[in-house]
């Protein structure tokens, strides 16, 4: 138990002082940013690595997340948390429609991922068109900073609610690799075929795994819109958030609990000092984020979870 | 325990398996042979769910099961091997077979347990935490038979598991084959490797360009005149009776 989930454990707590030690709101900004990233990438590795159903749109869940948590505050008064809570619950609702449609008629690998692709495209136009969403214009939340209407003062309280998000979502990440529902979803990525054989109920494997995927995500965006209180389509369904949500988990280490996390935060860190380094030169670091996925592909396709492990094995060789 | 019943599967104007018929008694060993083409591993993923059959019916252990998934049919107690391996690559040993076991087993402790006990009885226990994709053609078969034993059948459908092995892996594995039996789980198999046949089988089906053309004990089939026939050919039969003393006038 200790062995499974004491490094998880320990890199919460770690996370959790980070507050402390750093006042900046520049740094803070960029920690909560990344981390929103991190978690819309924990959803994209739960359906893409243990999975293997690689999503090329998960802006539909994001996008869903995002302006269900925005428009149910503005349009209908409902509170703050609870359309939060709401907004995922109708991120995963989306995310089992798309599954249902897709894995039922048996799309897999780039058919899939094409599909996906085609979900948030068809959202990201609607919502841009659609006068209740705001259209082009987009949808502003209220600023109204109190605790009930989940916006603090201080952007360390966003720090912890972010982290106790990624926390939960490893810690439940970690549960399931160790459980018969992971079993399932990595026999379904390496073989369907057999694991059909071996009872493994593969299409209702795969919509449990879309759903959840979906909800880890959507609330990546609802988290979104409450830190950044506006939203238009383009932040919600555009590829922008497709992309940074498969990237992560696959410079970070696809299919384990902890690329995603560690795929995001590399990712932003390595944009940032691009962007000070290359300065002016517009979009530099989506540039760079093109060469960082090349780059990861050809020489550590395992990724830094891969590379960090060579190093372990490294270090424990030397040491006997 | 299973009886299937005049199945035909077509595929579009190809009838790969016509009106075929047979029957596996519980705790035998029950052979399905026939030349090349002959259907007899489309007829098994009829059997194992994987296709629906185009006309017919697939009864066992007295309920109806032509219209039940694939795993729906492995809940029910029906296992099988794919004559192409199809291991998890990705998993060890332990984990490929723990799969199977999640079927009974829910909890993590009790499916390893269980992963672990099925693969002592096949001889995998010194490779428990190796890649499975590490395995020798050998060590691959056996996975296969370990994984399938591991959601514990009373029906195992083997495809062609002796296929690629040579003939002292053959020798090691034929005990295996009459071990489980022995345990209470009645086989199927689509066998090849004729000596095998011959010495495992209590029953033997053949089928030939879609069509059941006998069946009987092992000794029976082995002179069977339309058997001869469907392996060396037309006529083959008579012309072996003719020269009862086999070859002499070649």
């Amino acid at each position: 138990m200790i062995r499974a989930y004491g490094p998880a454990l320990a890199l919460i707590g770690l996370a959790a002082l980070v507050p402390f030690a750093v006042s900046a709101n520049t740094v803070l900004n960029f920690i909560v940013f990344a981390l929103i990233i991190a978690l819309a990438a924990q959803g994209w590795n739960l359906l893409g690595g243990l999975a293997g159903q690689f999503s090329f749109g998960h802006a539909a869940f994001f996008g869903t997340g995002a302006y269900a948590a925005a428009l149910l505050q503005t349009r209908y008064g409902v509170n703050a948390w609870v359309a939060f809570a709401l907004g995922i619950v109708l991120a995963a609702a989306i995310g089992w429609v798309i599954g249902f449609l897709s894995f039922r008629s048996g799309l897999r690998g780039s058919y899939f991922a094409l599909v996906t692709l085609a979900f948030a495209e068809v959202l990201r136009i609607l919502a841009n068109a659609s006068a209740f969403t705001g259209g082009a214009a987009g949808t502003l939340v209220k600023l109204d900073v109190r605790p009930e209407n989940f916006q603090f003062v201080s952007r360390a309280a966003f720090v912890w609610i972010a982290v106790a998000l990624v926390g939960a979502v490893l810690l439940m990440t970690i549960a399931i690799m160790r459980a018969r529902f992971g079993a399932w979803l990595t026999a379904v990525r390496e073989n369907e075929d057999a694991a059909r054989a071996l009872g493994v109920d593969t299409l209702a494997v795969k919509l449990k795994a879309i759903t959840l995927s979906a909800a880890i995500t959507g609330a990546a965006g609802a988290l979104y819109v409450q830190y950044f209180l506006y939203l238009d389509a383009g932040i919600a369904y555009g590829p922008w958030i497709s992309i940074e949500a498969l990237i992560a988990p696959i410079i970070g280490g696809i299919g384990t609990a902890f690329g995603p996390v560690l795929g995001a935060v590399a990712l932003h860190v390595f944009g940032e000092a691009a962007k000070l380094v290359a300065g002016g030169v517009p979009g530099i670091d989506l540039v760079l984020y093109g060469l960082l996925l090349v780059a990861t592909i050809a020489f550590a396709p395992d990724g830094l979870m891969g590379l960090l492990m060579r190093l372990g094995r490294r270090k424990t060789k030397e040491a006997r | 325990m299973l009886s299937v019943a005049s199945v035909t599967k077509r595929f579009g104007g190809l009838v790969a398996v016509d009106s075929a018929s047979l029957a596996v008694a519980p705790g035998s060993i029950t052979g399905l042979i026939g030349p090349n083409g002959a259907g007899k591993t489309t007829l098994f993923t009829l059997i194992a769910g994987f296709e629906q059959p185009s006309s017919g019916t697939i009864v066992f252990d007295g309920t109806d099961i032509t219209a039940l998934p694939a795993h729906r049919r492995a809940e029910r107690g029906i296992a099988r091997t794919f004559q192409i391996v199809q291991p998890f690559a990705g998993l060890s040993v332990v984990e490929n077979i723990a799969v199977g076991a999640y079927l009974r087993h829910p909890r993590r402790a009790d499916a390893q347990a269980k992963a672990r006990s099925v693969a002592d009885f096949l001889g995998l226990n010194g490779m428990l935490d190796q890649s499975a994709a590490a395995l020798t053609v050998a060590g691959r078969k056996r996975l296969e038979l370990a994984r399938a034993l591991a959601t514990e059948p009373t029906l195992l459908l083997l495809d062609e598991v002796l296929a690629g092995l040579n003939p002292s892996e053959i020798r090691d594995m034929l005990p295996v084959i009459r071990q489980i039996r022995d345990r209470g789980v009645a086989i199927l198999m689509v066998e090849h490797v004729m000596q095998a046949v011959m010495s495992l089988c209590e029953h033997i089906h053949v089928l030939a360009q879609g069509k059941m053309i006998a069946q009987g004990k092992p000794a029976e089939i082995a002179s069977h005149p339309a058997v001869i026939e469907a392996y060396l050919g037309q006529g083959a039969a008579k012309r072996l009776q003719a020269a009862p003393s086999g070859g002499a006038h070649a």
